[in-house]
């Protein structure tokens, strides 16, 4: 330890005599290089100034006392400063441990998410899901329950990060306990409704859609906790409508009940399930509007569902400056034949 | 071994005081400038403490020896409201984002040892030693 010190205050005195006899950049260079080293080792500034005037002290036949006295001053006022040096060393050390437990948290809930979305040559599924910050608060969900029954869960809790992502994983174990048959959307939603009005913080919303897709009959049964609305791509007269189903948000009342709707889908007709991260996706504008979300979707129609999904992301993402502000979710479900 | 020096602390001169002591007993043990600097501070600190939160109660320093070293003991005690929660108070961060001062841990960083004994509505005592290197 003592010898480390001794060793530094020797370079420092042959850097500050180098200085000091050519005043040239180059030994001020030598001194930033210096400076450099000395963060590494963790010398805070008081050291410096010590080191400063212990040198001075000993070369050119030392300092008057009144100049060496001063650095006692300047020592104590640079105290303040070292301390909240310390203090900022410490706090970025530990910011570290927080960044990488976030990492474990959110490749966690990276696990919790995925879950296989179904194949069936009778419906086109496109799914992507990205978060603003390291821990989603969409949630998206497929279940197959049987070869013909199909049902889509997407739900976007209000807030982001990690309170958010907590509450989802809430979501997505209240869904896995459900009762496989229950899975009319209506009652999905009421029950998810008295899971969320026991369990989390009033200030918290859940907005939720749920639909069941019949792969049989080609119809789409649905219902609604103010979820974002989505879109529905009308085939045979080439008209993209407003997809909403009217409901209260999840656990604001604990007898919420919920309507289902039912619509028959003709082929090449597609759904579209957003959160609300689409379509408050902001530019230097302002927020891009639900119509030139329709635009985007339209021109990659030609493509599958997955590469509509994508490529719409990849668009908007780059319209933000590669900046997401909010979690983003799109689901495409179109029927094949 | 010298006795304890004890100073009362109840107003900000006080704080000068004590700073005061601490500076020629650290100096006439031989420690560094540096190190004098660091226990002044500490010294400071901590009497800035019971005078803003505490009121009045006192600063104690003495010489203390072990069994190869020798160094300065500290002792600040009062008779305030106490600490309700020390983790949080020893948690970086915490009083300095209110703006006042270094806290407490930076008090532990500036020595060598640092204890901390508080009750609520008894009062707060915190023991700090610098060793002589």
């Amino acid at each position: 330890m003592l010898g480390d010190r001794d060793i530094l205050i020797d370079r420092y005195k042959q850097f500050l005599t180098a200085y000091l006899s050519g005043r040239t950049e180059q030994a001020l260079y030598r001194a930033q290089q210096f400076s450099r080293k000395m963060l590494e080792q963790n010398i805070s500034p008081e050291e410096v100034i010590n080191m400063h005037s212990t040198v001075l002290q000993t070369i050119n036949g030392g300092i008057p006392e009144e100049i060496r006295d001063s650095f006692d001053f300047l020592i104590e006022v640079m105290m303040g400063y070292g301390m909240a040096y310390r203090e900022h060393q410490i706090l970025r050390d530990k910011q570290k441990a927080l960044e990488s437990e976030i990492e474990v948290a959110a490749s966690m809930q990276q696990t919790l998410l995925q879950g296989d979305i179904p194949v069936t040559d009778k419906l086109d599924i496109g799914v992507i899901s990205k978060a603003a910050k390291q821990m989603s608060g969409d949630y998206f969900h497929f279940v197959q329950n049987r070869p013909e029954s199909i049902n889509v869960a997407v739900a976007d809790i209000i807030g982001k990060g990690v309170p958010a992502a907590l509450c989802m994983s809430m979501i997505k174990y209240a869904m896995d306990s459900l009762p496989e048959q229950e899975n009319h959307p209506s009652m999905v939603l009421e029950n998810l409704n008295r899971v969320v009005e026991q369990n989390v913080d009033p200030a918290m919303f859940i907005t939720m859609f749920y639909g069941n897709y019949n792969t049989d009959i080609h119809r789409f049964h649905y219902a609604g906790a103010g979820h974002e609305p989505g879109f529905y791509y009308d085939a045979k007269n080439d008209n993209f409508e407003e997809f909403m189903a009217k409901g209260l948000v999840l656990g604001v009342s604990k007898t919420t009940q919920y309507q289902a709707f039912d619509k028959d889908i003709e082929e090449g007709d597609m759904i579209l399930l957003l959160s609300d991260g689409v379509t408050e996706c902001r530019t230097s504008k302002g927020f891009i509007s639900r119509e030139e979300i329709v635009t985007l979707i339209r021109s990659y129609m030609h493509l599958n569902a997955q590469e509509i999904v994508e490529n719409v992301y990849s668009d908007l993402e780059q319209l933000q400056d590669f900046e997401l502000r909010d979690d983003f979710t799109l689901i495409i479900l179109r029927r094949s034949v | 071994m010298a006795a304890q020096t004890c100073v009362d602390v109840r107003n900000e001169w006080d704080i000068v005081s004590a700073r005061q002591l601490g500076r020629d007993l650290s100096k006439e043990l031989g420690f560094s400038s540096v190190d004098q600097a660091r226990i002044t501070t500490a010294i400071s600190e901590l009497a800035r403490n019971i005078y803003l939160y505490a009121g009045k109660g006192k600063v104690c320093i003495e010489p203390v020896k072990d069994v190869n070293r020798s160094g300065l003991q500290i002792i600040a005690s009062d008779t305030g409201p106490g600490i309700q929660d020390i983790r949080k108070v020893m948690q970086d961060g915490f009083t300095t984002s209110g703006g006042l001062g270094a806290g407490l841990p930076g008090v532990k960083r500036l020595m060598d040892e640092f204890s901390i004994n508080s009750s609520v509505d008894i009062g707060t005592e915190i023991l700090i030693t610098k060793w002589l290197r």
